[in-house]
C-alpha cells in the first residue's frame, strides 16, 4: 500500500497553528511586570493624611519593612483583598500603608468604617500623582519596601492567602533576615 | 461544607473518569465484554458526581458563601437570585465547570442512547469522551478550582457580578453555546473510535449525525442569542463584533455545518467518508481551539475572561496532545479508504462538496484574521495590529454570496445524478424573477441599492427552489395536505434549516445598509429626527433598582405626529462595585427596531443620547431561530429513533 | 494525451482537483489581500510625539487619559482629552460622539482613528478597558517601555 501523504497535511497545519500558539503564549505573559521599579527607591511625595491635615512624605514610609497598598472604594477587588490584608496586619505583624488612588475622601472614610481600617494610615493620592510615580496600572496594587524605602517587591492584584504565602512572606522573611 | 461536598464530588468524578478512559478500553483490548460493559455505569456515575459538583457551587451562591473564594468574587448579598444562579457560570472557573457537566452530560447520553452500537463501538467512544473527562477536571482542579476557600478571615460581602453579565441573556446564552461547543466532542468521539477501530465503514456517519445535528442546533443557538445579548446589552447597536471570541464560536459553528453535510452524503451515498472523518475531528479541535484562546489571554478581546498563563499553558498541552494525537491517528488510520460510489457534476453529493469546500475556505478566511495579530507580532518582533472587521467582511461576504448561489441549485439537486429534476434554464427563470421582483420592490420603496438587491433576489432564488421543491414532492399526491404532512422530518429540518439562513440573510444585509443613527448633545424637550421617527427627550428621573441607581431617560417616539412609544433607557451605578452600565431602550418590531441608549450627562441637565432605527434586525435572529429549529427536527426524523435491538446480538458478530 | 478518452471518475478526479485548487487558492489570495488593507498597527504616545507615527492613516493608539484633561464642547458631543504614557510623552485626541461607559480619567483607553499632520489625533472610536483587571496588552508594554527609558 503506498503511503497518501496528504492525509498528513492536517497534521502539519495544526502543528503549524501549535507552534504560532506557544510563540504568541511567549510573548504575552499578561502577568509579566516591568522590574526597573523593583529595587529603587520609594518616591518623594508630599500628600495628605486621610484622617488628619498632616502631610504625608517619603520620610513616614521609611524605617520598617511596610506593604504599600495602593486601594479605592471603586476597586472591587480591594474588597476582595480586604480580609486578607487585615489578617496580615493583625498576625504577620506587617505595617500597611495604603495609597488611596483616584478616590473621594469622604468615600475612602465611610469604605473603611464599613469593613474595617488594618493600615497604619493612608496617603490621599486623588489625583494619582504617587500613583504615576510608581506606574501603577490600577488598583490594587501592594508593594514591599524594606527598612532603607528601597522598593523590594510588587504585586499586581489582590492579595490572597496564596499570594502572601507564595511570594509576599517569603521576601519579607528575606528582607528581615538582612538579605 | 457543602464547597467540601462539591469538591470531593469533583475529585471523585476525577476517578471515574479515569475509569472511563482506561477500563472500556482495556476491554477492547482484552476482548473483555465485562469491562467493555463498564463504559454505561462509569458514564452515569461521572454524570452524577458532576452534576452533585454543580449543584454544590450553585447553592454556595445562592446561601452568600462568601467563604468560597469564586462566589465573594462574582456575587453579593444584593443580587437578584437569577443572577445568584447564572453567577455560577458568570466568570473562568464556573463556566468551566459548567463546560465540563455539560461534557458529562453528553457523554451519558451516549451511554444511554446508544444502545445499538456494537459493544466494542460503544466502549470505544465513552472511552474516548473519559479521555476528555480527565483533561477537563484535572484542569479544573489544577487550575481553577472553584471552591477553594478563603479562610480562616473573609469577606462579609463580595464583589458583584459584572454589570454587563446581570441579563436574562446572560442566564441562557453560554449553557446553550457550551452545550454545542462540548457536543462535538461526541462526533468526534465517534470519529476516533472509527478510525482506531479500523473500520472505517459508513455505519460511524449514521450514529453520528443526530448527535452532530443537535450539538449543531445548541451552538447555532447560543450563537444567536450571543448576538442578541450583545446587541441590547453592550448599549451601541451592534449584532455581530468579528471580536476573537466571538470567532472562536463561529469557526466550529461554520465546521460543523460543513459537517452536518458531508455526515449526509457519507451516510446516504458512502462518498467523502475520511473527509468527514476530519471535519468531525476539526469541529471539535476548533472548540478546544476558541477555549484556548478565550481563556489564555493570547488575544485581545472584549470577554474579559481572567487571563491565567498557567491555565493557557495547560490548554496547550492538552490540546496538543488530543489533536495532534488524533490527527497522527487519522493520517495513519485513513490510508487507503476508498469511495467507490459515482456521482455526477450535478448531483447532491457534488453540491455538497462545493459546500463544504467553500464553508472550509470561509473558516480559514476566519482563522487566518483571528491569529494573524498573533503571526504579525511574533514575525515583526512586537509589532501590535489588529485586523478589523472590514478584513472580515470583505473576505467572508464574498465566499458566502458563492455559497448561497450553489444553495439555491442544491436545493433541488438529487444524489447520484440530479439530471432528471434539474434544469439550468429554469434556474435562470427563477433567478431572473427574483431579481426582478426584487427591484420592483426596491424602486416602489426608493431604495435602490445594490448589494441589498443582489442578497434579497439570492434570498429569493433559495426561497422559490424550496417552494417548488416542495410543489414537485406533492405533486401527483391526491391528498395534498396529507402527503404535505407525512414528509419526513428530517426534510422540514432542511426546509427550516434553509429558510432560516434566507431570513437571516434577508435581516443582516438590510440592517448593514439601511440603519440610520445618531449620536446627539440633548436638552430636555429636544427634539432629534432619524429615519422618520422624532425622538423626544421628555426628561431625566432617578430610577433605584435592586442592586443599583440609574437615570432614567423618558424619550417620546413619534411619527408623523402620531405617537409611537416612549423609551426609557438607563444610566446604572451598580453599587457594589461601582461601575457604570448603559441600560438601551428599545421598540422592538418586525421590520424595525427603536433603539435608544444614553451617552454621559453633558452639562447641567443635557445628556449624550444615542439613537438608532435598525430595519429588519429582528430577522437575524429570528433566522438563527429557524435555523436551529431545522436542526432539531432533523434529529426528531423516525430514522434515528432507537432500535431497540440488544446489543448482546450484535456483539456475537463483532467481538467473537 | 486525449482527454475525452480518459475515464469518467479519473476525469472527475481532475476537475476536483482543479475546482479544490482554484477554490482555496483564489480564497487565500482574497484573504490575504483583505489582511494588506485592514490592519491597524498601534502606536504608544512616544512613538506618535517622535513622529514614528504615519499621517492621515487609520492606525491605533493609546495609553493613559491624564487626570483634568478631559474637556467637553458645551454645544455637541465633541471632546478632547490628553494621553500619556504616565512618563514624558502624550498627546491630544479628539473625539465625537458617546465614549464608553469604562472610559475614566487616570484609566487606560485606546483610540482607532487618524493622526493629524500637527500631532493632534482624531478618533473614529474610542475604546476603554473592560474590567479592573484587564488591561490591553498593548497598553501593557506601552507602560513597560516608559518605564524602562525612565530608568536609563
Amino acid at each position: 500500500m503506498t503511503l497518501n501523504k496528504s492525509l498528513l497535511i492536517p497534521l502539519v497545519v495544526f502543528i503549524l497553528l501549535i507552534l504560532l500558539l506557544a510563540l504568541g503564549f511567549t510573548l504575552k505573559d499578561p502577568h509579566f511586570l516591568p522590574s526597573e521599579l523593583i529595587d529603587k527607591p520609594f518616591p518623594e511625595f508630599s500628600l495628605s493624611d486621610l484622617y488628619s491635615a498632616k502631610t504625608r512624605t517619603r520620610e513616614d514610609v521609611i524605617g520598617d519593612i511596610v506593604l504599600v497598598n495602593v486601594w479605592a472604594t471603586w476597586c472591587p477587588n480591594c474588597l476582595i483583598e480586604h480580609p486578607e490584608l487585615t489578617r496580615i496586619a493583625a498576625h504577620e505583624g506587617v505595617t500597611l500603608v495604603g495609597v488611596n488612588y483616584n478616590d473621594e475622601s469622604a468615600k475612602a472614610r465611610n469604605w473603611l468604617r464599613r469593613h474595617g481600617d488594618p493600615y497604619s494610615f493612608h496617603i490621599v493620592d486623588n489625583d494619582g500623582r504617587l500613583a504615576i510615580d510608581l506606574g501603577v496600572y490600577g488598583a490594587p496594587e501592594t508593594f514591599v519596601v524594606d527598612q532603607q524605602g528601597v522598593i523590594r517587591y510588587r504585586h499586581v492584584g489582590p492579595v490572597t492567602r496564596d499570594v502572601w504565602q507564595r511570594t509576599l512572606a517569603p521576601v519579607i522573611d528575606l528582607l528581615g533576615s538582612g538579605a | 461544607m457543602i464547597a467540601e461536598l462539591g469538591h470531593f464530588s469533583l475529585i471523585l468524578a476525577l476517578g471515574i473518569s479515569f475509569c472511563l478512559m482506561v477500563l472500556p478500553s482495556w476491554g477492547v483490548y482484552s476482548r473483555n465484554l465485562t469491562l467493555m460493559h463498564t463504559g454505561g455505569s462509569m458514564a452515569a456515575g461521572l454524570f452524577v458526581f458532576l452534576l452533585t459538583s454543580f449543584l454544590c457551587l450553585g447553592y454556595a451562591f445562592i446561601t452568600d458563601d462568601f467563604s468560597v473564594s469564586y462566589v465573594a468574587r462574582n456575587s453579593n448579598t444584593a443580587l437578584p437570585v437569577a443572577y445568584k444562579i447564572s453567577a455560577v457560570w458568570g466568570a473562568h472557573e464556573g463556566s468551566f465547570l459548567l463546560w465540563t457537566l455539560v461534557l458529562g452530560t453528553w457523554t451519558f447520553a451516549v451511554a444511554l442512547f446508544s444502545r445499538d452500537l456494537t459493544v466494542d463501538m460503544r466502549a470505544r467512544v465513552l472511552s474516548v469522551l473519559g479521555v476528555l473527562a480527565v483533561g477537563f477536571i484535572l484542569f479544573l482542579l489544577l487550575t481553577s478550582n472553584p471552591f477553594d476557600r478563603s479562610l480562616p478571615v473573609y469577606p462579609t460581602e463580595g464583589s458583584d457580578l459584572n454589570p454587563l453579565l446581570q441579563d436574562f441573556g446572560l442566564i441562557v446564552h453560554p449553557p446553550m453555546l457550551y452545550v454545542g461547543y462540548v457536543g462535538f466532542a461526541v462526533p468526534f468521539a465517534f470519529a476516533i473510535a472509527t478510525l482506531w477501530s479500523g473500520r472505517l465503514d459508513t455505519a460511524w456517519a449514521r450514529w453520528s449525525r443526530p448527535w452532530t445535528n443537535i450539538a449543531w442546533a445548541f451552538l447555532t443557538l447560543g450563537i444567536t442569542l450571543g448576538s442578541w445579548w450583545a446587541y441590547y446589552e453592550l448599549g451601541w447597536g451592534g449584532w455581530w463584533f468579528w471580536d476573537a471570541v466571538e470567532n472562536a464560536s463561529f469557526m466550529p459553528w461554520l465546521i460543523g455545518t460543513a459537517l452536518v453535510h458531508s455526515l449526509a452524503s457519507t451516510e446516504k451515498r458512502g462518498v467523502f467518508k475520511s473527509w468527514t472523518v476530519l471535519l468531525a475531528i476539526a469541529a471539535f479541535s476548533l472548540s478546544l481551539l476558541g477555549g484556548f484562546l478565550v481563556r489564555s489571554g493570547v488575544l485581545t478581546s472584549v470577554h474579559a475572561f481572567a487571563q491565567d498563563p498557567e491555565r493557557g499553558l495547560y490548554i496547550l498541552v492538552f490540546l496538543v496532545l488530543v489533536i495532534g494525537s488524533s490527527l497522527t491517528l487519522y493520517a495513519v488510520r485513513a490510508q487507503g479508504i476508498k469511495s467507490n460510489a459515482l456521482f455526477t457534476w450535478s448531483s447532491r453529493e457534488a453540491l455538497i462538496l462545493v459546500n463544504n469546500l467553500l464553508l472550509a475556505v470561509a473558516t480559514g478566511a476566519v482563522l487566518l484574521g483571528t491569529l494573524y495579530p498573533l503571526a504579525y507580532e511574533a514575525f515583526t518582533g512586537g509589532d501590535k495590529i489588529s485586523v478589523g472587521p472590514p478584513y472580515f467582511a470583505s473576505v467572508f461576504v464574498p465566499i458566502v454570496m458563492v455559497l448561497f448561489a450553489f444553495m439555491a441549485i442544491s436545493t433541488r439537486s438529487r444524489w447520484k445524478d440530479t439530471s432528471a429534476g434539474f434544469s439550468p434554464r429554469r434556474q435562470a427563470v427563477y433567478f431572473a424573477a427574483a431579481v426582478a421582483i426584487v427591484s420592483l420592490l426596491s424602486a416602489l420603496l426608493a431604495t435602490l441599492v445594490f448589494p441589498v438587491i443582489l442578497v434579497t433576489s439570492i434570498a429569493l432564488w433559495i426561497t422559490i427552489n424550496l417552494a417548488d421543491d416542495v410543489l414537485t414532492r406533492l405533486r401527483n399526491k391526491r391528498a395534498k395536505l396529507r402527503a404535505l404532512v407525512s414528509q419526513p422530518l428530517s426534510y422540514y429540518g432542511m426546509l427550516f434549516g434553509h429558510l432560516g439562513i434566507v431570513v437571516s440573510m434577508i435581516g443582516v444585509c438590510c440592517t448593514v445598509y439601511f440603519s440610520t443613527e445618531k449620536d446627539v448633545r440633548m436638552l430636555p424637550g429636544e427634539v432629534v429626527s432619524l429615519g422618520g421617527y422624532e425622538f423626544e427627550f421628555h426628561r431625566m428621573k432617578k430610577v433605584q433598582g435592586p442592586n443599583y441607581v440609574a437615570d432614567q431617560g423618558e424619550i417620546k417616539v413619534s411619527r408623523d405626529g402620531e405617537p409611537v412609544t416612549t423609551l426609557f433607557p438607563e444610566k446604572r451605578l451598580y453599587t457594589a462595585s461601582q461601575s457604570v452600565m448603559t441600560e438601551a431602550d428599545m421598540d422592538p418590531g418586525f421590520f424595525r427596531d427603536l433603539y435608544v441608549a444614553l451617552g454621559e450627562p453633558v452639562g447641567e441637565s443635557a445628556w449624550a443620547v444615542r439613537v438608532h432605527v435598525k430595519p429588519f434586525v429582528r430577522w437575524i435572529w429570528f433566522g438563527g431561530l429557524l435555523v436551529a429549529l431545522g436542526g432539531i427536527l432533523a434529529v426528531l426524523d423516525k430514522r434515528y429513533r432507537l432500535s431497540r435491538r440488544t446489543s448482546e446480538s450484535v456483539v456475537g458478530a463483532s467481538v467473537v | 494525451m486525449k482527454f475525452g478518452k480518459m475515464k469518467t471518475h479519473r476525469r472527475n478526479r481532475l476537475l476536483l482537483v482543479i475546482f479544490v485548487v482554484v477554490m482555496s487558492g483564489s480564497g487565500i489570495a482574497m484573504a490575504l489581500l483583505a489582511l494588506n488593507e485592514n490592519i491597524n498597527l498601534f502606536y504608544s504616545p512616544q512613538e506618535i510625539v517622535d513622529g514614528k507615527a504615519p499621517v492621515g492613516q487609520l492606525i491605533r493608539a493609546g495609553g493613559m487619559v491624564r487626570e483634568g484633561s478631559v474637556v467637553r464642547s458645551d454645544t455637541d458631543l465633541t471632546v478632547s482629552f490628553r494621553v500619556s504614557d504616565l512618563k514624558n510623552a502624550e498627546f491630544t485626541v479628539h473625539f465625537e460622539g458617546i465614549l464608553p461607559d469604562l472610559f475614566r480619567e487616570g484609566q487606560g483607553v485606546i483610540a482607532r482613528g487618524i493622526l493629524r499632520d500637527d500631532g493632534e489625533f482624531v478618533a473614529e472610536e474610542v475604546l476603554a478597558k473592560h474590567d479592573e483587571e484587564y488591561m490591553p496588552p498593548e497598553l501593557n508594554d506601552v507602560i513597560e517601555q516608559a518605564h524602562s527609558e525612565a530608568a536609563k
